[in-house]
């Protein structure tokens, strides 16, 4: 009678026995071929078949649709709106993607994940692709499993403040509270640099983007720090958007893009040829409204970016003309940035380094041949 | 083993597969195997996934330096480990947690008696309170109050309040708290001294009543006297030292924030008002059967023994209603402690919050949710067993 639960703690602590045992072996495992690269090693190790972490096309293709982990909180980059649709510029280029695999870019199931949910999403293959402004990472691209694709969006973790508190830089924030969005690079990026300049910093850690924002939006906090886009957008929704201000300050660099399980390198290829596509696209000038007429263009570089020379699409599983499909959905790089964060919309962000390489940006697109 | 009086040869001739006795051991061990295998599916099945995924187990990793922020509880920075900010968490949660049981149990026995009483508008409002939060989802009810009081409150260069003393702001309570002086040290031995002086004086009581066989409590005397010899030593200790032994050190405002004095946060406080309030309306309930429980003859003795209402109340039914209200209020306490895990939604640093932070930064998904899950386990065994132990006490009264 006393001790009825017992069985279940000592269940409790077997598993955790168990968990600690197979982690003291697996470290083990690259050691004995230093020269392998670990996740060749790993997966040479399990005995697994290796089709089993390299079929994410043939996955994706019989469930005739792509599966998208993307934001829904973050306007310009991924929301939905009144209708119930989602649209940004990481949701554009999740369309791209069900583009160059199915040809119709309306074949996507948009999953919206939280900062937390996301990598977990990605392991257990929840979705194909994670397109939420995720900063690509080297832990990221190690221990969590994950494969980046090109970054579509040079990004960099900025602070919001009110304007009457007299802030300019973040000298001025000594015991500031700072809301602050749970399980983000920013959240290790705002201690860093409050540590570096050795400020006292109060964090006041939500897991959602909205409730960090409301937070500071009711006095709750002194600052709102996340990416600059998301405080461009963030400021948007503030109740009185001309009471705040961003300081000028990057508190890191935050390389956002698409990303993928590690192991699936056709899947990861497919993935970073399409934004290389859409990079190419803009600097040879093909856009939605002329891609038809551009298949008839004596430039070689467009003729095999549209497929019309060459069998580049084969090489990665695809239709040759896969970028036809995929820039009459969604245009290219620019057309992109423009529908979504452009002069048009609210946001209006300038280019600045995500211009093409040609404008002096970092937007460089690998040839396609 | 042969009792049942038949001939040797009656029993040889069943065959082990006919033997009820034997089918009974047989059917159990083959139950326990079957249970085992499907256990042992489901964790080569995560450890083969894991595997595959290229997730990495093990708990070495809470070695590393955590580097993320936490602004709540005992002394933390972002250069400590996992582990640390792991305890940082538990802590949270447990503070919250003892806060929130003692808090709801006041609150539902109030409650709880309210909605029996002769009062009709008593009646009547403590009956609305129960049906209304029972029947609203914590969560909703957690982010209203966090949302909709919380946050509402004064910001903080406007907070409401004493100055220098309490201070309320959307940002917490901050409060005069004292802390030890210069001739702190000096103090010491009379804090020590209180607490011998409280033991013998409790003892000596209970002696002299048990000698004279009066009832009475001995209880107070002993706190009157612990109370008396630490004044006694503070006003000494100023007198030889010119110095209080205690300050009082107030909030004052401070660049963004109140400084000085210590300050509970409004994360803090939403959440111990919510489960506060949810718990209470449930325990509330778990005390009115109890009391209706207690036959009518009991309290109409005890009335015709001229003891008034709240004497009938306080010793005889409640005493009585306890055995009945205990049990069931474990698992109101379980609930409560397990309820805490949604301070997430609100922005308090309790255990969960944390550890999804700790697995999201780290990649350690499973590991840290098995020791998640372990923590919240071991608390409510112990919770169970601290509750069954006061239910067995209880009980003894019984005749």
């Amino acid at each position: 009678m006393r001790f009825k639960q017992a069985p279940v703690l000592v269940g409790m602590l077997v598993l955790a026995l168990l968990l600690a045992a197979c982690g003291g072996a697996s470290p083990a495992a690259p050691t004995e071929s230093p020269g392998q690269n670990t996740p060749q090693a790993q997966t040479g190790a399990t005995q697994a078949p290796v089709a089993a972490t390299g079929n994410t096309l043939q996955v994706v293709r019989d469930r005739g649709q792509l599966i998208c982990g993307v934001n829904n909180q973050l306007p310009g980059f991924g929301s939905v709106d009144a209708q119930g649709n989602f649209n940004g510029f990481d949701i554009d280029f999740c369309k791209a993607i069900a583009a160059a695999v199915f040809g119709d870019a309306t074949k996507v199931q948009y999953r919206p994940l939280s900062a937390q949910e996301r990598f977990p999403a990605v392991q257990t293959r929840e979705v194909d692709v994670l397109i939420r402004n995720t900063t690509w990472t080297v832990s990221r691209d190690t221990t969590v499993g994950l494969d980046f694709a090109p970054t579509t969006f040079y990004d960099g973790q900025g602070m919001m403040v009110r304007k009457a508190d007299n802030i300019s830089s973040l000298e001025d924030m000594d015991g500031a509270s700072v809301c602050v969005q749970s399980g983000t690079t920013t959240e290790l990026n705002l201690a860093d640099s409050f540590r570096s300049r050795n400020l006292q910093l109060n964090a006041v850690v939500f897991e959602t983007h909205d409730a960090a924002v409301a937070a500071y939006d009711e006095g709750r906090c002194d600052g709102f720090t996340t990416d600059k886009s998301g405080l461009v957008s963030t400021l948007v929704k503030l109740r009185n958007p001309a009471d705040h201000v961003i300081l000028d300050v990057t508190m890191s660099k935050e390389p956002l893009g698409p990303a993928v399980l590690q192991g699936d390198t056709q899947w990861k290829d497919i993935v970073t040829w399409v934004v290389f596509g859409l990079f190419n696209a803009e600097e040879l000038g093909v856009t939605q409204a002329n891609v038809e007429s551009m298949l008839n263009s004596d430039d070689p570089n467009i003729r095999r970016l549209l497929g019309v020379e060459g069998e580049l699409g084969q090489g990665l599983g695809l239709d040759n003309d896969f970028m036809v499909d995929v820039i009459k959905a969604v245009g290219n790089y620019g057309e992109i940035y423009d529908r979504n964060l452009g002069p048009n919309t609210p946001f209006n962000l300038p280019r600045g380094i995500n211009a093409q390489w040609t404008d002096g940006g970092l937007i460089y697109g690998p040839p396609f041949r | 083993m042969a009792s049942t009086g038949l001939s040797p040869e009656y029993h040889r001739r069943i065959p082990f597969y006919r033997n009820v006795k034997t089918l009974a051991i047989l059917a159990q061990v083959v139950f326990i195997l079957l249970v085992g295998l499907l256990f042992w599916y489901l964790y080569s099945n995560m450890v083969e996934g894991m595997r595959r995924s290229n997730i990495p187990s093990g708990f070495d990793f809470l070695d590393d330096t955590a580097g993320f922020p936490i602004s709540e509880g005992i002394a933390y920075e972002p250069t400590d480990t996992y582990a640390r900010a792991f305890v940082v968490g538990l802590v949270n949660t447990l503070r919250v947690s003892a806060l929130g049981i003692v808090l709801a149990t006041l609150l539902g026995i109030v409650i709880g008696i309210a909605r029996l009483s002769s009062n009709w508008l008593l009646r009547t409002v403590a009956s609305a309170y129960v049906q209304l939060i029972r029947n609203i989802p914590l969560i909703v009810l957690l982010i209203f109050i966090f949302v909709g009081v919380i946050l509402k409150l004064p910001r903080v260069r406007d907070a409401v309040g004493i100055e220098g003393v309490l201070l309320l702001s959307n940002r917490g309570l901050a409060m005069a708290w004292p802390r030890s002086s210069d001739s702190y040290n000096l103090w010491v031995p009379w804090l020590v001294g209180s607490l011998v002086v409280g033991v013998v004086v409790y003892e000596a009581r209970r002696r002299y009543l048990k000698r004279v066989d009066r009832p009475g409590a001995s209880l107070p005397w002993a706190l009157l006297a612990m109370f008396g010899v630490i004044v006694l030593g503070a006003v000494i200790t100023t007198l030889i030292s010119g110095r209080f032994p205690l300050v009082l050190d107030r909030p004052r405002p401070a660049g963004f924030n109140l400084v000085g004095g210590t300050a509970l946060t409004g994360e803090f406080f939403a959440l111990l008002m919510g489960l506060t309030l949810y718990t209470a309306a449930f325990i509330a309930e778990i005390v009115r059967g109890g009391i209706l429980a207690v036959s009518k003859g009991q309290r109409e003795a005890a009335r015709a023994l001229g003891l008034t209402p709240a004497q009938t109340m306080r010793l005889v039914i409640f005493p009585q209603a306890l055995r009945v209200i205990i049990p069931p209020m474990t698992n109101q306490y379980l609930n409560l402690t397990k309820n805490s895990s949604l301070g997430i939604a609100i922005g308090y640093f309790d255990l969960f919050n944390v550890s999804k932070t700790i697995f999201n930064q780290s990649g350690r998904t499973v590991p840290v949710i098995v020791l998640v899950m372990a923590s919240y386990l071991s608390i409510s065994l112990l919770t169970s067993l601290i509750m069954n132990i006061y239910n067995r006490r209880m009980r003894v009264v019984e005749r």
